[in-house]
């Protein structure tokens, strides 16, 4: 049986930051909260014998969907940048990499 | 041994399919070279919400294509998975990709390519080969750690990448730059990559030291820069560990303006990729009749291709390797052949003067101004003997330069060999008369008869024939006396 | 007279191809029933008043030059703001995409322009659909036309709301674990997940790829058929959508439901299920009997695991979906260069995310993290084919599956808020259709309190018509 360890507030921010979200200071423990009766939860499934069991990754049987190597039209540099809140000279604008 | 010496470089190869017309999941131009920022993007590409990525099948006809020239084992069902990281030039922050992990299967596994290094036959494994998606072009504005912010242009995301995985085996700088020059010439005789177009072959490339840690170096954008960002990478970690530093386990970027390799992520960072099956792509499945069909449309490839260089045109096998370490070098060695020429003669010029000069004008083969036809033209005026081997030397530099046939350069520069044997009477007379201390000293020392024939060269700017500027020189030395 | 907003799909369209009434004046009469009840019960995000009425008039015109029409012309169409509109933003009722304006269609939107409905706006819902009761919405939440106190379901909360208060004749939802049969079943309306692959998801902004459909909601069975019919069908541009042949719902639609068997699942009706409840949905089962049918008790024990499974996959694959919300291509950013990309990306998704989207992002981000990938995600999926083998089995027995849409009836606004896990439960029994992919509906099964009743019927895999067959006998019996 897997060892019932509740999460810390460090586990959420470090998690957070993985999904590039900032918590608010006020919700960090709420969250914490929350977040260990939920994932209590979740692990009722840990106890399903699920040996030999193929995962379900699509429901539906299909394989082999392809489009052809086709050119079509691509969008307008216009309408490309439309939802942009910053853009300059036909780029989008993103911040400082280092 | 020096301490530290022991390399281990594994490489990641990220070639983009070139041959495709369409990106990997949607029907924009993979061909963005030179095209206005964000004019090949779509909702797919773009990672606009909603969208839904579509599979190229001729991309992966082109990766089992790879495959099977790599000798690896096509998977029969393989899946994709998407990769999540964030970083500004993903559309998605994930990367549609493949896994050989969590139940993910890669189009191919296994594999090996072998080269030469130091006349000797090299094997490096490869791991895998997976079909994924290129990220966007980031422009920096100068060096990426003092640009103040940075321009994203996404006509190249989605573009098709294959990724070849190589054991860490590769021991030098050297050995993985000639590693991947075999990879690139077996890339380009397939001919699903052109390596000659600015970003298709690039590489990240995993480092140890013996006694050090596993260092990332992401970045390297053509084989070119290989060799010197390992070279830079290796000294910064031997410096370390002579130092007694330790050498952290990390990523790092290589930096092409300055050269050298910067720190990229923060501890906190660890890679955590969460990679899982990608829902919006049903599992590719390939038939063993599929398979030999795609086998029927492999061409030769260089090492086959090397094999009947050296059956066919007695070539030794260290010119074998080089004229075959580019499908368009042996593409020219084989038309000159072609328009008659000599296979040692044109083997020579090629491997040695024409291969010079290319990189010292960074041209590469097929941009060569010098054509099979004007090459082979060439050798035949030095065989005819209209001009001297070493004039044909600069003969061939100016044709480079120019791209004028061998007869016009000749001829325009007056560098026609002087056969005649009034001409070369008069040179030697003239010579023998300003130098009459040496045409004293001729009669018993050899050396004086080398210096005035050698004075005679010069004068003709090195046109006289060496033959007859012999037998006169002597002939007039004579009478002299 | 009846009032021409109150009309079903297919009066509407009857009355206008034989020019009994003009579009024009249908859709004026809808916008004035929206404008009497939308400020009490916000079902709308965006109005597109304007281009409807245009709409309009070029059906009437169409009509008057003896042109051909769609079959849906003149009928009025409200749809979830999470299905792609070009031109017309699309919010899904998100800071982050508060003023996002797509430059394609959805498919399912292509396919209804193509039969001349006419798109009144975009409806409100749970933020990225996360969520059962349109609570989680950033233009607040939409009210229960029943009781305006209650919450209306969710996430299409929005679409089951119009629909119920005649402000709409059909309308689109997405049904990932129950958002389109819950608002159906608490909205008292009808609502259909249909088979996944059977409607296309291009333009369906994706909050769990591997669960969720475009699902139609109507006041009518025959109405769902007839929007269904217009939707559903291969699409090209979904590498997902199942290869079947475009069906017409509404053509052999009958009432005639002798010798169908019918499996009740003890677990539908157990536990942390309302007694009301139960009892309307017996009953619904009951007169089915009396109609022909047969039914038969019988149990599906992986059940129990339903609703863990459907939230770690549902919420690892959101994590991943909406990891593309940094800012920088569309949606919301600060203006202003933080000190890094980092910084800015975590800022912009604090910003312009809420809670409940943020909440299961992060556990998602868990689920699938180095260490817990196997222990979650990858064992979710394999409880899931678990469950699907359950049902399948089941389908060997039944033709169908009937239960509860809902354990409960709606419940206040607010109520259940501050308790996320306790708003989970509440999918109990609409998850399962999606964990195995199978269609279900959520039709109308009586009222308790003044509050509706959904009776779920869940079928084999591309069942929609024997859904709609029962659906329609069962709406005969409690017309009369």
């Amino acid at each position: 049986m897997f060892m019932k360890k509740s999460l810390s507030e460090e586990d959420i921010e470090h998690i957070a930051w993985l999904a590039r979200i900032e918590l608010f200071e006020k919700e960090k423990q709420v969250f914490t909260q929350q977040f260990n009766t939920i994932i209590d939860y979740f692990r009722a499934i840990d106890g399903v014998n699920t040996n030999g069991v193929e995962p379900t990754f699509h429901v539906l049987n299909l394989s082999n969907v392809y489009r052809e190597d086709i050119v079509e039209d691509s969008m307008s540099v216009k309408k490309a940048l439309i939802n942009a809140t910053r853009k300059e000279r036909g780029y989008f604008k993103a911040s400082k990499i280092v | 041994m020096k301490r530290f010496d022991k390399v281990n470089i594994g490489l990641e190869i990220h070639c983009q399919l070139t041959a495709l017309k369409s990106k990997l999941f949607c029907g924009c131009s993979a061909n963005y070279r030179g095209r206005d920022p964000n004019s090949l993007v779509c909702p797919v590409c773009l990672g606009l919400p909603g969208s839904l990525p579509l599979l190229n099948k001729r991309a992966v006809k082109l990766a089992i294509k790879v495959a099977l020239a790599l000798k690896s084992k096509i998977s029969e069902r393989s899946l994709f998975f998407r990769k999540n990281y964030y970083y500004p030039d993903m559309p998605k922050n994930f990367q549609i990709s493949q896994y050989n992990k969590s139940g993910g299967i890669p189009i191919a596994v296994g594999g090996v390519i072998g080269f030469r290094v130091d006349n000797e036959k090299k094997f490096v494994e490869i791991l895998r080969i997976q079909i994924e998606e290129d990220p966007a072009r980031l422009i920096y504005l100068g060096s990426i750690d003092t640009s103040p912010y940075t321009l994203v242009d996404y006509n190249r995301a989605g573009v098709t990448l294959i990724e070849i995985v190589t054991k860490p085996v590769l021991r030098s700088p050297l050995e993985a730059k000639l590693f991947l020059q075999k990879i690139r010439s077996i890339l380009e005789h397939l001919e699903v990559s052109d390596g000659n177009l600015e970003g298709a072959l690039r590489c990240d490339a995993n480092i140890s030291l013996a006694r050090g840690k596993r260092v990332e170096v992401k970045n390297i954008s053509s084989f070119k820069e290989v060799e010197r960002a390992l070279q830079f990478e290796i000294t910064r970690q031997r410096n370390l560990l002579a130092q007694r530093r330790s050498v952290t386990m990390e990523t790092r970027h290589w930096d092409e303006v300055k050269r050298v390799t910067i720190s990229l992520r923060s501890k906190e960072e660890e890679h955590d990729y969460r990679y899982f099956p990608e829902p919006d792509i049903v599992p590719i499945t390939i038939s063993k009749e599929y398979i030999d069909e795609v086998k029927k449309t492999i061409p030769e490839l260089p090492d086959e291709r090397g094999d009947r260089f050296i059956k066919e045109y007695c070539l030794p096998s260290y010119d074998v390797e080089v004229l075959t370490s580019e499908k368009a070098l042996a593409d020219f060695f084989e038309r000159c052949i072609a328009l008659g020429g000599d296979a040692k003669k044109v083997s020579n010029w090629l491997m040695t003067d024409f291969l010079r000069w290319l990189h010292e004008e960074d041209l590469d083969v097929a941009h060569s101004r010098v054509t099979p036809q004007t090459l082979v033209e060439l050798i035949y005026l030095i065989d005819d003997k209209i001009i001297s081997g070493k004039i044909a030397k600069s003969v061939l530099r100016t044709m480079m330069k120019t791209g004028k046939p061998a007869r016009a350069v000749i001829e325009a520069e007056g560098l026609r060999r002087i056969a005649s044997k009034r001409e070369i009477e008069r040179l030697v007379d003239t010579v023998i008369k300003e130098n009459p201390r040496a045409a004293q000293d001729a009669f018993t020392d050899e050396k004086a008869v080398h210096f005035l024939i050698g004075q005679v060269m010069k004068l003709s700017d090195r046109r006289a024939d060496p033959t007859l500027t012999n037998k006169i020189m002597n002939k007039k030395l004579k009478m002299f006396k | 007279m009846t009032e021409l907003f109150s009309l079903s799909a297919r009066e509407v369209s009857d009355k206008i191809k034989c020019s009994e009434i003009s579009a024009e004046e249908y859709v004026t009469s809808v916008f004035l029933k929206i404008k009497e009840v939308e400020d009490s019960l916000n079902a709308f995000v965006t109005l597109t008043e304007s281009s409807a009425l245009k709409k309009a008039r070029e059906v009437d015109k169409k009509l008057r030059n003896g042109e051909d029409v769609g079959r849906l012309a003149g009928v009025t169409l409200a749809i979830k703001d999470n299905i792609c509109t070009e031109g017309v933003r699309t919010t899904c009722a998100s800071k982050m995409l508060e003023s996002f304006i797509p430059p394609y269609n959805a498919t399912v939107v292509e396919r209804l322009l193509k039969e001349d409905a006419i798109i009144l706006g975009k409806t409100n819902m749970d933020e990225f659909a996360m969520g059962s009761s349109s609570e989680n919405s950033y233009f607040g939440p939409t009210r229960n036309p029943f009781d305006l106190s209650r919450v209306a379901g969710g996430s299409s909360g929005g679409s089951a709301a119009a629909l119920a208060a005649n402000e709409s004749a059909l309308a689109l939802g997405s049904d990932t674990g129950g958002s389109v049969r819950c608002p159906a079943s608490f909205c008292s309306v009808v609502g259909l997940k249909p088979t996944y692959g059977l409607v296309s998801r291009y333009g369906l902004i994706a909050y769990a790829n591997s669960l969720e459909q475009i699902g139609p909601f109507a006041k009518d069975v025959y109405d769902c058929a007839l929007l269904l019919s217009v939707i559903a069908g291969h699409d090209v541009k979904d590498g997902t959508s199942a290869n079947v042949r475009k069906e017409d719902y509404t053509k052999d639609l009958t009432d005639d439901i002798r010798g169908m068997k019918i499996g009740a699942p003890r677990e539908f009706f157990g536990k942390g299920v309302e007694e009301d409840v139960v009892k309307s949905v017996w009953k619904g089962i009951y007169s089915l009997e009396d109609l022909g049918a047969s039914y038969e008790e019988f149990s599906l024990p992986s059940m129990k695991h339903a609703l863990a499974t459907y939230y770690l996959i549902a919420m690892s694959e959101a994590s991943s979906n909406l990891a593309r919300y940094d800012g920088v291509r569309y949606g919301y950013s600060e203006k202003i260069d933080a000190k890094d990309w980092n910084k800015m990306f975590s800022s912009n998704r604090r910003i312009g995310f809420g809670p409940e989207v943020r909440r299961r992002i992060i556990l998602g981000t868990y689920a699938l993290s180095a260490g817990y990938y196997d222990k979650y995600y990858l064992k979710a999926l394999q409880v899931r084919t678990l469950i699907k083998e359950e049902f399948e089995k089941a389908f060997k027995k039944y033709h169908v599956i009937i239960g509860p849409t809902m354990p409960i009836l709606p419940f206040k606004i607010g109520e259940k808020i501050d308790n996320p896990l306790s708003l989970y439960m509440c999918d109990a029994l609409t998850v399962p259709a999606n964990l195995v992919g199978c269609p279900a509906i959520s039709i109308p099964c009586g009222v308790i309190h003044n509050l509706p009743v959904g009776m779920q019927v869940i079928a084999p895999f591309f069942g929609e018509s024997c859904l709609f067959r029962i659906g329609y006998a069962f709406e005969g019996v409690v017309k009369k």
